[in-house]
């Protein structure tokens, strides 16, 4: 286990610099700059803040200059945000964006297993249709149109909860924030749930578990539960990176300061350090949550070994 | 044996009647378990009255799709609201423009993006997962790295980088999404391959001298076609999806041209005072959806061989 960890971590760090190496030429060979706008700057001003950046430089000394500074564990200076490195912003709003995370992951977490569990026990029935129905919706409803009925619902008609803002995770202000990131989740985990559920329910081991007489709830929590759930942790690693990283609907809708705006405002400004940060940012995690699902892996299904 | 003439005759005349059994090939079989099932026939028959009115809808509406209505202009949330005597059926947008005509206008684009989006995923994917199961080895774990590396990007960086590098036109926003979802399509069809590689036909093929690319066009990719098209009718609706939240950043089409997406961010910003022109769109869309996931459903049930 230990050498399987170790060549997981080995394995990641060629991953990752590939990553930056992508990334990095893609954003500078879009045209345009983070200095250009409306409102010119006399030439002489941004030549001296084209040096400041390197930016006057060929690319490739960039990268050195950007590797460099990544290193020394430096993500480099925003250019939209006046006097704001990239690390100052990311440690502002990832706690945001990963405490709406995980609440929505739980949530949905609970909520989608729940749900596949009760359609796969009662497959066919009315039961299995509205459930399964349910879930569908979560799909069916994107989440940049589940956010404004929200605030239409919630905070114009009835007044009950605050249309949006942070107020330091107060959790008036995290309900809908965690309702609009998690459908979708729900609706994914629970069709994914419900189809190896199904199919663990007609395994052999389960007959057998029936025929030496077990309860029900026995069978289905202590024998099926556990292998039924290997395709849902290989969905959840992936689904966890993305959950927590935020989105920037729930960013535009709420203005709860996540770090979902970031990216997308980074790219269309030209804002080449932030664009790279969140970009270094959510490939660490995946990388790092793909091993974990490897690694749970064989903790459920002890067939599998590293 | 003591057997009568009459008995021989009876069986004779019995045989007779008896037609040849007929095989019946996996399509068959698959195509009689569709459509026994309703929700999905159901949902197909949905699907195509929605394409029809998309495709033909504009030509029974006097407006154009970029056409304003300087009357209904001068005040939105009465003039403008779903109105069948001036033709506004669906009612206007915030411009004055007919949002029956946009949203056929935008279901068009929607569903194009939809398919094309997925026919490129699945040339790409179906090619590069049987071609890195068949080949395997060296080629295979270098493949399979490779996608591994672009799993890893966070894939709307990919869209914004295409859209900013090449500017935002219609054909490159499914190039763009076909490309970035191709990635579980290589990794199933992979799958698939890896245990369709040692049955009888493929070594066959292979003993009789036929090449690599031939045994991977011919043999291996018609008996992954099953699964491939499961998958696809469940790709369309996420493609519709991707195309709307793109259009949602403001970086899809461009107008007047319009899509689902981009008619519901608008419509989400006067929901207050003109809920038609989020509801209308939002209808279509939910619609659309909903009915490509039953028909998914519904051809995983008949093609998939393990529920036989």
């Amino acid at each position: 286990m230990l050498t399987f960890i170790s060549k997981r971590i080995l394995e990641a760090i060629p991953t990752l610099l590939i990553l930056i190496t992508v990334s990095f030429f893609l954003m500078h060979s879009a045209p345009g700059s983070p200095f250009t706008s409306e409102r010119a700057l006399p030439p002489e001003v941004l030549a001296n803040i084209n040096a400041k950046y390197h930016l006057d430089e060929p690319v490739i000394n960039q990268y050195f200059y950007y590797l460099g500074g990544l290193l020394q564990g430096d993500l480099g200076p925003s250019f939209r945000y006046k006097d704001f490195t990239i690390n100052e912003l990311i440690a502002q709003s990832f706690p945001v964006s990963a405490e709406i995370g995980i609440w929505s992951f739980l949530v949905a977490l609970l909520i989608g297993v729940g749900c596949g569990i009760i359609a796969a026990l009662r497959q066919n029935s009315w039961l299995d249709y509205s459930v399964m129905g349910f879930a569908n919706l979560g799909i069916v409803l994107p989440n940049f149109v589940l956010a404004p009925l929200c605030i239409l619902f919630f905070s114009i008609y009835n007044h009950w909860l605050p249309p949006g803002g942070w107020n330091g995770g107060a959790w008036p202000y995290l309900v809908m924030p965690v309702i609009a990131m998690s459908t979708s989740y729900i609706a994914q985990i629970a069709r994914i749930t419900r189809g190896s559920m199904i199919e663990t329910m007609h395994s052999n081991f389960i007959r057998t578990a029936r025929a030496k007489g077990l309860p029900k709830y026995r069978i289905i929590f202590q024998h099926a539960l556990r292998p039924a759930m290997l395709p849902v942790v290989s969905y959840l690693g992936p689904a966890f990176v993305g959950i927590v990283t935020g989105s920037v609907i729930v960013d535009v809708y709420f203005g709860t300061g996540g770090i979902g705006q970031h990216f997308i405002n980074g790219a269309l400004n030209r804002d080449y350090s932030m664009v790279m940060g969140v970009t270094i940012l959510v490939g660490t995690l995946t990388i790092l949550f793909n091993a974990i699902v490897d690694i749970l892996y064989a903790v459920i299904d002890p067939k599998i070994r590293y | 044996m003591i057997t009568t003439k009459d008995k021989i005759q009876a069986v004779e005349q019995f045989a007779e009647k008896v037609v040849e059994v007929e095989g019946r090939s996996l399509w068959q079989d698959a195509r009689r378990r569709f459509f026994s099932n309703h929700a999905a026939v159901t949902s197909l028959i949905i699907l195509l009255l929605i394409t029809a009115i998309a495709l033909l809808g504009p030509f029974f509406s006097q407006w154009n799709y970029d056409d304003i209505d300087w009357e209904a202009l001068s005040d939105i949330s009465t003039l403008g609201r779903p109105n069948i005597e001036n033709s506004h059926y669906f009612g206007t947008d915030t411009l004055g423009r007919d949002i029956f005509v946009r949203t056929m206008q935008g279901g068009q684009i929607s569903l194009l993006v939809g398919i094309m989006g997925s026919v490129v995923a699945i040339v790409i994917g179906t090619l590069y997962g049987a071609a890195s199961g068949y080949i395997g080895g060296r080629v295979d774990s270098v493949m399979m790295r490779f996608l591994e590396i672009l799993n890893s990007f966070p894939f709307m960086f990919f869209v914004i980088i295409l859209m900013t590098l090449f500017g935002r036109h219609i054909f490159l926003i499914f190039v763009a999404i076909g490309a970035i979802s191709w990635l579980d399509m290589a990794r199933i069809v992979r799958g698939q391959t890896l245990s369709l590689k040692n049955k009888e036909y493929i070594e066959a093929a292979y003993a009789c001298g036929v090449s690599t690319p031939k045994i991977i066009l011919r043999h291996i990719v018609p008996n992954v076609l099953g699964i491939v098209v499961v998958y696809a009718t469940l790709l369309v609706p996420n493609m519709i999806l991707l195309e709307s939240f793109i259009s949602f950043l403001g970086l899809g089409v461009q107008e007047p041209m319009t899509s689902w997406g981009a008619l519901i961010s608008e419509g989400a910003q006067n929901m207050e005072i003109a809920i038609w022109q989020l509801a209308w769109p939002l209808g279509f869309l939910v619609v659309t959806l909903f009915c490509f996931n039953f028909l998914g459903d519904g051809l995983r049930d008949a093609l998939d061989p393990k529920d036989r």
